[in-house]
């Protein structure tokens, strides 16, 4: 579904990402793991046409991101770092918008968003404007507008930074569960999230990918360390 | 179509919600109301026009329009959610339309809520109401004009202070371009092509010859061309940006 093709993203002299291959198919969770300011959100950016690489393609269903840009968002949901909303809309007015931008008549709106809203359990503060929400429900109103279309593929940045625990383990059953039809990429730092709900990780750092393998292989190569000091190893190491 | 809309709609519903739209409202009337009548002697002048009243538009828009277009891309990049608006299945051209018709859309709202004025010279006399038309729709037009430099401006910077003052001194310039002071400047050594295109360039000289009732097509596609020009170079502004 996402085939990233030798990406190379320089901001300036700055590079943000070296040479990035990787791909995701249906029905897989890829955790992209790294340092801060490793290029995962700069990757993402470049996945749902944000900015765009410096160098090598990407494909989204076969579509180059690049060429085809309305084609390709239209198959995307994308939370963005730090889950930036519209802060004087309530959750229903944004999710609203989003869904009409996305071409969804009022009837599939309405649809879609019975089901969003119970899926993310923001069905409390529906009608709040967003700037008075906690942290955890903005993020949730973010991931919410991600879903309200249904994609085929899902790109989150940091799905669940700021829930408390128990939002945590709902919003990862929640992805688990959309996994088996989605692609999906998220990011993280948190590394119990990995086994939790990916069915892949990919390491990177200063731009590089390190690691794209299985969490049961990764274990099995680093001899059964648990996952924080494989990453220690791993990201220090290089 | 549906997009355009739908960002319109958006943006137009986002002026309301802050208290920005109702003060934005309450000082462009308490403005155009005192100047018409202190600085531009509606009554005294004894004549049943609105040339009182429109001479003061200009004034009112270099200050008051780039504090309604300063928020329009500056606050999107602050907030972070323009990587919302711009990975949603849109161009960034159906982006800058759809904000710059909110903006014009709240402007238009601002101009017909001046409708007293107009029932009072019909009270008091028979004015040319036809020349009142043409200075409103004029008037809207000018205002097209300063809302797309403003919202280009304001997509240079996330610091809506900074896009506010940048936006009100290129509105300032346009405006006085036609002016004396500001020829003479260039008089001394540009050639004389130069000058007479800078001194075209002026909103004021095409509004004026507008509110006296000289309603000639190519004051109105003047407006029209400046618009057309701001908001692609908006466009240019807003890709250049997103990929840096």
């Amino acid at each position: 579904m996402i085939s990233i093709t030798n990406i190379t993203k320089k901001f300036d002299e700055f590079v943000a990402v070296n040479n990035l291959t990787m791909s995701v198919k249906k029905g897989e969770v890829l955790g992209f793991l790294g340092p801060n300011g490793a290029g995962k959100s700069t990757t993402m950016k470049m996945i749902t046409g944000f900015i765009k690489p410096t160098e090598g393609f990407i494909e989204v269903k076969g579509m180059n991101v690049e060429t085809n840009p309305i084609e390709c968002k239209k198959l995307i949901g994308y939370l963005p770092e730090g889950a930036p909303l519209y802060g004087d809309m309530t959750p229903i007015n944004m999710l609203k918008f989003v869904a009409h931008i996305r071409g969804m008549s009022s009837k599939e709106f309405k649809k879609a968003l019975d089901s969003v809203v119970v899926k993310t359990q923001i069905t409390d503060v529906v009608n709040q404007p967003i700037d008075t929400l906690s942290k955890g429900y903005k993020r949730r109103v973010g991931l919410a507008q991600a879903l309200i279309h249904n994609p085929e593929i899902l790109v989150l940045d940091e799905p669940t930074d700021g829930l408390d625990p128990n939002q945590k383990h709902h919003v990862r059953n929640l992805i688990n569960e959309m996994g088996k039809e989605k692609a999906i990429i998220i990011s993280t730092h948190i590394l119990e999230e990995v086994d939790a709900v990916c069915s892949r990780a990919c390491i990177i750092a200063k731009g590089k990918k390190i690691i794209d393998k299985k969490p049961s292989e990764l274990k099995k190569i680093y001899k059964n360390k648990n996952l924080d000091n494989i990453f220690r190893e791993i990201t220090l190491s290089k | 179509m549906t997009v355009l809309l739908n960002i319109v709609k958006r943006e137009l519903a986002s002026y309301f919600s802050t208290p920005l739209a109702y003060v934005f409202i309450v000082i462009f009337l308490t403005l155009i109301g005192s100047f018409t009548f202190y600085l531009g002697n509606f009554f005294a002048r004894g004549q049943a026009d609105l040339n009182a009243f429109f001479a003061f538009h200009p004034w009112v828009y270099i200050l008051l329009i780039p504090a309604v277009t300063m928020r329009l891309w500056a606050e999107e990049r602050k907030t972070g959610t323009i990587e919302l608006l711009m990975t949603l299945p849109l161009t960034t051209t159906q982006a800058v339309i759809g904000k710059f018709f909110a903006a014009w859309i709240f402007i238009f709202i601002a101009l017909v809520l001046t409708f007293p004025i107009w029932i009072t010279v019909n009270y008091l006399g028979q004015p040319d109401n036809g020349v009142i038309l043409a200075g409103y729709v004029g008037s809207l037009f000018m205002s097209g004009a300063y809302l797309s430099i403003g919202s280009c401006i304001s997509a240079i910077t996330k610091n809506q202070v900074i896009a506010f003052v940048i936006a009100a001194t290129v509105c300032f310039i346009f405006t006085m371009s036609g002016v004396d002071i500001v020829l003479n400047f260039f008089k001394v050594w540009a050639p004389e092509f130069l000058v007479n295109t800078i001194s075209s360039m002026s909103f004021l000289v095409h509004f004026e010859s507008i509110t006296k009732g000289v309603i000639e097509i190519r004051d109105f596609l003047f407006y029209l061309s400046v618009i057309v020009f701001w908001l692609f170079l908006n466009v240019v502004v807003v890709e250049f940006k997103k990929f840096n």
